[in-house]
């Protein structure tokens, strides 16, 4: 075994700006207590953006009006292109629109309790109070929800949750909200209120003096690595999800940006809580590139399940109704096939597992909207997922009005991300990461329809009304230039590795790695993780990585278009994530959310938690590529909702 | 399956280019375009050529990334993007034609890679609303009629792919920035920059080199998300009516 299991554990990891007092007024009394920056004082300040999603997207729009000097980053050609765009199904919001009992403090409720109580209460509380003004904020902005015909908004139910509370546009509710701040970021462009660089990506954090001041990034184009700096730099680069190769997450999205946070001091925390979708399209072959899913609203609707006896090849239609197993109806009757996610993936790997799954190789579920066609025709099917529909059509060409779906899971977020404070700031003072690149608000599972809120919250409300008290209280930093010692050796650094993978000219190609990492990280920190399993996959990722440096083939050069080159260096961050990603979910030696230990679960197979021992965040400091990081503990206090057994049954 | 590839090979923005051929073996019918070229530059680089560069992200035909034209048709002979376009719809023995969008307004940066900036400037010029983060009155303090949301929904689908650009004979962006002015300027919310944002967003797109529109509908055909050709007639009477106004006062 490598001497990377032998972890030490520091001193433990405290969330200093975490107002105390009654949890509604916390989140008043911190924007209260916070400095204040001085309209004409905020042009002499500049924050980095990086990434344009809807947390980047937001947040670089609003510190722009607020008088900022933004300097913003994506990858993409555009900033409209940014990954949030894909998100289906809706965003909560405690509105209770519909009368049907909903309150900020039920959506606080049901968030923790999702996160099988593993978040923190504070900044539940905080998203769960912001909701509502989320969706004024886009409504505002002409986000096309869906209407009711008196022209109120619709609503619509999601799982883990007993009311209607998820807005929606059609399945393609991310596009309509990132457009929304890609529109409000393109209004401050034009103004000159926000320098955008666009093809352009971070490789790297500067810190001078314990402070972030700056990124190095790449301009995808000609090739060119250069400094940026700042007074602040605030991370928007999304999850990690991408790590297992196959995922739902677009081809680009990468960890780079907060695996090389990490290592430049920023703790990285529970990096071993990925959120596993119920509901994707099955592989089909060696040759798959990427998952779809089908958005969890189609559980409203349609009902999973598979044959009651092993091994049946009979086609769908040929099953009788007797002969069916609608197994999460049977399980867990009040939730049905609304359950949370973790636990409907759970489930349907179990039926799988025991030789009931169908479709090829027996990896999949039916997901049936035979009785919603029945019950409310057709054409009400069609207006509300058609577009889910037609996608599962094209990819699969199989008719869903005629056959049922097929689905099965596939790695779709990451709660995990770079520990935060109530502020959301990280461990390296004015390094501030929002939306799924922090792991703040959804513990170890993160319910339908949250993720979008979560990005909004941050980018709109809470880190513009943070990020005044960090630059108030250092409003004279010294201005950094280029010739810095620091930035010279972190530039030269970045230089020095990609010349290097472009010069071992060996004989597998960065895809090859990426795909032979992401089949471990399935195997053994997939759905469920066994202690022997994990350290299999601890013992196997430096060999990876060992190999990949000799045996890693780059064509071309750096200085020009170079997408090898860029997949490459994507890579070498995955190899070292990765195994930071095994060993915290080694060191958990509980169940929890989706993290899903074999070793523990309750008799009849739910996940066991262990509260006596694990009641905390796991932060973890870098010592060194293959070195044991340090463990610093955020334990975690429950005095609103108390930690229960979950119960959906 | 097996097949031959003709591919817009062009070094960068300041070289010539040409079509290169390429023989691809053991294609499945379940893999989507992509795919197909992705097993094409696995082998390029192994044999240390320089693999084909294009756009690509989300592989759900949602980020618009990705841009090919087939065979002569934006995205290919089925009405979805490039990247929902499935090996099913070819033969075995094909030969498929694979460029870049081609447009004026639209540079090739690399091979079938092209500069599409222009429709964010085009967006730049006009197409939001002025809502200041936290100046939001009450979601339901303003009622949208049904058929105006569904309007406006239909028009906001836009992925900003740039396929009507690639179609168009004219290489015209009508289809784009219409799709922008009637989702905004048909909601409440949109009303006060009704004028400003039609006459702003189409001197943009003329100032960005994009061609005149002579309403031959090839934009409407290629688009992936359906945004229809009458998209094009509604912006032209916003337009009339703006410049109408704009002239009274």
């Amino acid at each position: 075994m490598t001497d990377y299991v032998n972890y030490s554990t520091g001193a433990p990891v405290t969330d200093v700006k975490a107002p105390d007092g009654p949890i509604n007024e916390r989140w008043d009394k911190r924007r209260f207590e916070a400095k204040l920056v001085n309209p004409a004082n905020r042009r002499k300040h500049t924050v980095i953006v990086v990434g344009t999603g809807l947390a980047g997207g937001s947040a670089g729009a609003t510190l722009a009006e607020q008088g900022y000097h933004v300097v913003q980053f994506c990858y993409q050609d555009s900033p409209r292109r940014a990954h949030s765009i894909a998100a289906q199904g809706g965003i909560n919001a405690a509105k209770n629109y519909r009368n049907d009992g909903d309150s900020v403090h039920r959506l606080f409720y049901d968030t923790v309790k999702g996160g099988d109580f593993r978040a923190r209460e504070s900044n539940v509380h905080r998203l769960a109070q912001i909701s509502v003004e989320i969706i004024d904020q886009c409504v505002a902005q002409g986000v096309p929800f869906a209407r009711e015909y008196g022209g109120l908004l619709d609503t619509r139910s999601f799982g883990g949750v007993q009311v209607s509370r998820t807005f929606y546009a059609r399945g393609q509710t991310g596009q309509q909200l990132l457009l929304g701040a890609y529109q409000a970021l393109s209004r401050q462009i034009a103004a000159g209120n926000v320098d955008m660089h666009p093809r352009t990506e971070m490789l790297d954090l500067i810190v001078i003096d314990g402070r972030a001041r700056g990124i190095v990034a790449r301009d995808l184009i000609t090739g060119r690595v250069d400094t940026y700096f700042a007074d602040a730099v605030v991370l928007a680069s999304g999850g990690y999800g991408n790590v297992f190769y196959l995922s739902t997450n677009a081809m680009n999205s990468n960890a780079t940006a907060v695996w090389r946070a990490h290592r430049r001091g920023a703790y990285f925390a529970n990096p071993c809580f990925t959120q596993i979708h119920p509901t994707c399209i099955p592989r089909t072959g060696d040759h798959q590139s990427k998952l779809t899913l089908m958005s969890e609203s189609l559980r409203n609707d349609g009902r999973i399940w598979v044959p009651k006896a092993k091994g049946d090849t009979r086609p769908a239609d040929r099953i009788p109704e007797d002969e069916r197993d609608y197994y999460l109806e049977r399980i867990y009757p009040s939730f049905g096939n609304l359950v949370p996610r973790d636990i409907a993936s759970r489930a349907a790997k179990n039926v799988c597992d025991e030789g009931r799954g169908v479709g090829p190789g027996g990896q999949g579920v039916y997901l049936d909207f035979a009785d919603a066609v029945k019950r409310m025709g057709r054409k009400a099917v069609e207006a509300k997922y058609g577009n889910l529909f037609d996608m599962y059509q094209r990819i699969t060409d199989e008719d869903p009005y005629e056959v049922p779906m097929r689905i099965y899971p596939a790695v779709h977020y990451t709660m995990g991300g770079l520990w935060v404070d109530y502020d959301l700031q990280t461990t390296v003072p004015g390094l501030f990461a929002i939306g799924e690149a922090n792991f703040s608000d959804h513990g170890a599972n993160r319910l339908g329809a949250s993720a979008l809120m979560q990005g909004l919250a941050d980018g709109y409300f809470v880190l513009p009304a943070t990020i005044n008290d960090y630059l108030a209280r250092n409003p004279h930093q010294e201005a950094v230039t280029a010739g810095h010692p620091v930035v010279q050796e972190v530039l030269t650094e970045t230089e020095d590795r990609l010349n290097l993978l472009l010069s071992v000219d060996g004989d597998r190609t960065p895809d090859s790695f990426h795909r032979e990492l992401g089949e471990l990280m399935w195997e053994f920190c997939g759905m469920a993780r066994t202690d022997a399993g994990l350290r299999k996959a601890l013992e196997r990722i430096p060999q990876i990585r060992e190999e990949f440096w000799r045996r890693i083939k780059v064509p071309g050069t750096g200085e020009e278009f170079n997408q090898s080159l860029e997949k490459a260096n994507r890579v070498v961050d995955y190899l070292e994530l990765a195994e930071l990603m095994c060993l915290d979910a080694l060191h958990r030696a509980e169940s929890c959310g989706g993290h899903f230990r074999e070793e523990s679960q309750t008799p009849d197979g739910e996940a066991a938690r262990r509260d006596d021992e694990f009641a905390y965040a796991a932060a973890w400091e870098f010592t060194g590529t293959g070195d044991a990081p340090v463990l610093h503990k955020e334990d975690l206090v429950f005095e609103y909702v108390h930690p229960t057994q979950r119960s959906y049954a | 399956m097996k097949l031959t590839l003709r591919v817009w090979r062009q070094r960068n923005a300041d070289a010539d280019g040409a079509m290169s051929t390429y023989e691809v073996d053991g294609i499945s019918s379940d893999m989507s375009f992509l795919e197909m070229l992705d097993t094409l530059n696995e082998e390029l680089i192994l044999r240390g050529e320089d693999p084909v560069a294009f756009d690509h992200d989300c592989r759900e035909g949602i980020c618009g990334a990705c841009s090919l034209v087939i065979n002569g048709d934006a995205h290919g002979p089925e009405r979805t993007t490039t990247c929902q376009l499935h090996m099913r719809s070819f033969k075995d023995g094909d030969t498929i034609d694979i460029e870049p969008w081609r447009a004026s307004a639209f540079p090739v940066i690399k091979d079938l890679v092209v500069d599409r900036s222009a429709f964010d400037r085009i967006i730049q010029a006009g197409g939001y609303v002025t809502a200041p983060t936290g100046a939001a009155p009450e979601a339901h303090a303003t009622a949208v009629p049904k058929a105006d949301a569904d309007f406006a929904f239909e028009h906001a689908e836009c992925i900003g792919c740039g396929a009507c650009v690639a179609a168009c004979p004219n290489g015209a962006a009508m289809l784009f920035t219409s799709a922008k002015v009637n989702h905004l300027n048909v909601l409440p919310q949109g009303a006060p920059e009704r004028e400003t944002r039609v006459l702003d967003m189409v001197a943009q797109m003329d100032e960005e080199g994009f061609g005149g529109c002579t309403l031959t509908g090839e934009c409407a055909t290629a688009c992936p998300k359906g945004i229809p050709l009458m998209s094009i007639t509604s912006m032209n009477r916003e337009w009339l009516r703006a410049t109408r106004k704009a002239g009274k006062r």
